[in-house]
């Protein structure tokens, strides 16, 4: 019976959401579906069209690009938005490496969210900007 | 009725159980026994029909049966204008809801649909252990026990037909005294009453709208705006149910409030809501009634305790893409439970499997998938010359019944395998084929993007890795003219 409860526990220590005041989390835990994975299981799927905006509660996941792992990815850190926000299939393979639970935000629901709630867009963008930097460190 | 006094399956070992005797158990019952697989199906009702015995509470279905469709009646392309009717096999099993309809409307009402699925379980002489609880289960060497109220059953193959039957709360301080949904009393009681409704979907609504004679003022309320149907692709609350949705846009007196429910208590006489909102603060309702129209959950027993893990608050088992326990091999799903098995979700859609129209077809890839799986059965693979491949793949995305009742989560799979040829696979959950390895195939489904446009999409396998195809929308939802033959042709060159 507590489920509820503690996926908004969870999600209001995630640094995404960690602006949103209890009514907001408690809505925004409804607008998310919570979904699960096995170890091996594919979430983003190179190449396919129509894919969602995932954050994780709990496991982690593999970023990899024609089989070649490129990143790992854990509790707290999201993935399948740049897909989403660009209208284009996913340019890797995001993969379960043990139980993944996550919460869900399907592709045609995302902008609404994030006019709704601009302080999650503000923390979405300082993680690409995060992202972004890493990369260019990186190439340099 | 001969089935209420005949006790077909009495305890004892079976090759496999089938737990429940609503469509879902009928379905898989009856696929399950023409493959050859022998089984029992056991069920605590007195007959057949699981939740249609009683719901929808103000009698009437929010998914069509069409008496008179562009396809003929009793053909497989008529089960996509005929949501209600179980899949048979022989004609005098098809499309037997529209047989009892009155003409009033296009959905049935509950005793016609009721009526239908009776029929079925008759004319088909499907066999159940009625008045037969299922209590509890526990591992043993290679299976199970079930233990019910006539004693214990063995098997190792259980396939759970239970429904989503068990009214649900959330664990909102206080609702736990509020009726829910199913303890809602007939609409002329609330005859100038002010009632809450905890809820937005398909309940709340259908609830709503019967009340709008009836109550003094409604309100509907929950964190989350409401999912419209036709304006999200097919998602949410029907339009059936849209009226007082129409009546809040108008100010007519009902509300629908977008807004945590913190807390529910006792008042004088009546009750107190108490709710905040990003957008509507701090308010506090005193109210006549409160009714939690908050859904339902699978009423699994102590599967939990043997290892079947859930999701969502607990209220769906976690499944594989074959309707499989995530967690504890041997247990599958059927039924309304099979939407906890969410495929791919393209687009964002989870497929329909919460109702009949999806799960009736689940429940025949699930039979199909047992018999092979577990009990050796050869399930015929037609071969395909390659000239009827494309035409075949492009009727089938036009009329299938599967893949328009389950789009982007069930598709037509066509093999070239090395050994056979080309060869009809059969229906496939398509998150099962997109991550398989195998021979060379292409599967093709139905799908609905954000616009809400249906396209016919292919999934190619070539060398092991599988490509994705969306093939142009219709305005008429036919994909079998020469621009369909071109595309598709050139997509599978190499493989026809």
């Amino acid at each position: 019976m507590a489920e509820r409860n503690e996926i908004v526990d969870i999600m209001a220590q995630l640094a995404l959401f960690a602006d949103l005041r209890r009514p907001q989390l408690e809505a925004a835990s409804h607008i998310f579906e919570e979904e699960w994975f096995t170890e091996g299981q594919r979430i983003l799927r190179q190449g396919f069209s129509g894919s969602n905006f995932y954050v994780i509660l709990d496991g982690e996941a593999a970023v990899r690009i024609d089989g070649q792992t490129r990143a790992t990815l854990g509790r707290g850190e999201f993935f399948g938005e740049v897909s989403v926000l660009l209208g284009e299939p996913p340019t890797a393979d995001v993969v379960a490496l043990r139980p993944l639970r996550c919460v869900v935000l399907g592709a045609p629901e995302v902008e609404a969210f994030l006019i709704m709630y601009p302080r999650v867009m503000y923390r979405m963008l300082q993680a690409q900007a995060r992202r972004l930097r890493n990369a260019n460190l990186w190439r340099s | 009725m001969a089935e209420l006094d005949a006790r077909p399956f009495p305890p004892g070992r079976y090759p496999l159980v089938v737990v429940g005797s609503g469509p879902g158990g009928l379905q898989v019952s009856y696929l399950l026994r023409r493959l050859g697989v022998e089984h029992a199906v056991i069920s605590e009702d007195a007959g057949p029909g699981g939740m249609f015995r009683r719901y929808p509470l103000f009698q009437r279905l929010n998914t069509w049966s069409k008496p008179y469709a562009i396809a003929e009646r009793r053909t497989r392309p008529y089960e996509w204008y005929d949501w209600n009717s179980l899949l048979g096999d022989e004609p005098e099993h098809r499309s037997l809801v529209p047989e009892f309809m009155d003409g009033v409307s296009y959905f049935p009402s509950r005793a016609e649909m009721a009526a239908g699925l009776q029929a079925f379980a008759e004319r088909a002489s499907i066999q159940v252990q009625y008045q037969c609880r299922w209590e509890a289960m526990r591992r043993e060497d290679d299976g199970f026990v079930l233990v019910t109220s006539d004693g214990e059953y063995r098997s190792r193959v259980v396939v759970v037909a239970v429904g989503m039957a068990e009214p649900w709360k959330p664990p909102i301080p206080g609702l736990e005294d509020a009726p829910h949904y199913v303890e809602t009393r007939p609409a002329r009681e609330y005859a100038g009453k002010r009632v809450f409704l905890v809820g937005k979907r398909n309940s709340g609504f259908e609830v709503a709208d019967a009340l709008l004679p009836w109550a003094r003022q409604i309100i509907l309320g929950s964190p989350r705006p409401p999912l419209i149907s036709v304006l999200s692709a097919g998602a949410g609350v029907r339009a059936k149910y849209l009226v007082p949705y129409e009546d809040h846009i108008m100010g007519g007196g009902v509300f629908i409030l977008d807004a945590s429910i913190d807390r529910v208590e006792r008042a004088a006489g009546g009750w107190k809501v108490v709710t905040s909102g990003e957008r509507t603060g701090h308010i506090e309702f005193v109210m006549d009634q409160v009714i939690a129209a908050t859904g339902f959950g699978t009423p699994l027993r102590d599967l939990p305790s043997i290892g079947v893990a859930t999701f969502s608050q607990g209220r769906l088992p976690r499944q594989t893409a074959w309707w499989e326990s995530a967690t504890v091999p041997g247990i599958y799903f059927a039924g309304a439970i099979t939407q906890g098995a969410i495929g791919l979700r393209k687009h964002g859609s989870a497929g329909n499997s919460a109702g009949v129209a999806g799960f009736r077809h689940n429940a025949r890839v699930l039979a199909i998938h047992l018999a092979r799986t577990h009990f050796g059965v050869q399930i015929p693979r037609p071969p395909l010359r390659r000239e009827e491949i494309v035409p075949y793949l492009l009727s089938e995305a036009t009329r299938a019944p599967e893949l328009w009742n389950q789009q982007g989560y069930l598709a037509r799979l066509v093999m070239f395998d090395p050994a056979a040829g080309c060869v009809d696979d059969g229906i496939v959950p398509l998150a099962a084929f997109v991550d398989a390895e195998g021979p060379d195939a292409v599967a093709m489904a139905v799908e609905t993007d954000a616009s809400g446009e249906h396209h016919p999409t292919v999934y190619i396998r070539r060398e092991g890795r599988v490509g994705e195809h969306a093939l142009p929308a219709n305005p008429l939802n036919t994909y079998e003219g020469t621009r369909y033959q071109t595309e598709l042709t050139a997509l599978l060159a190499g493989l026809i």
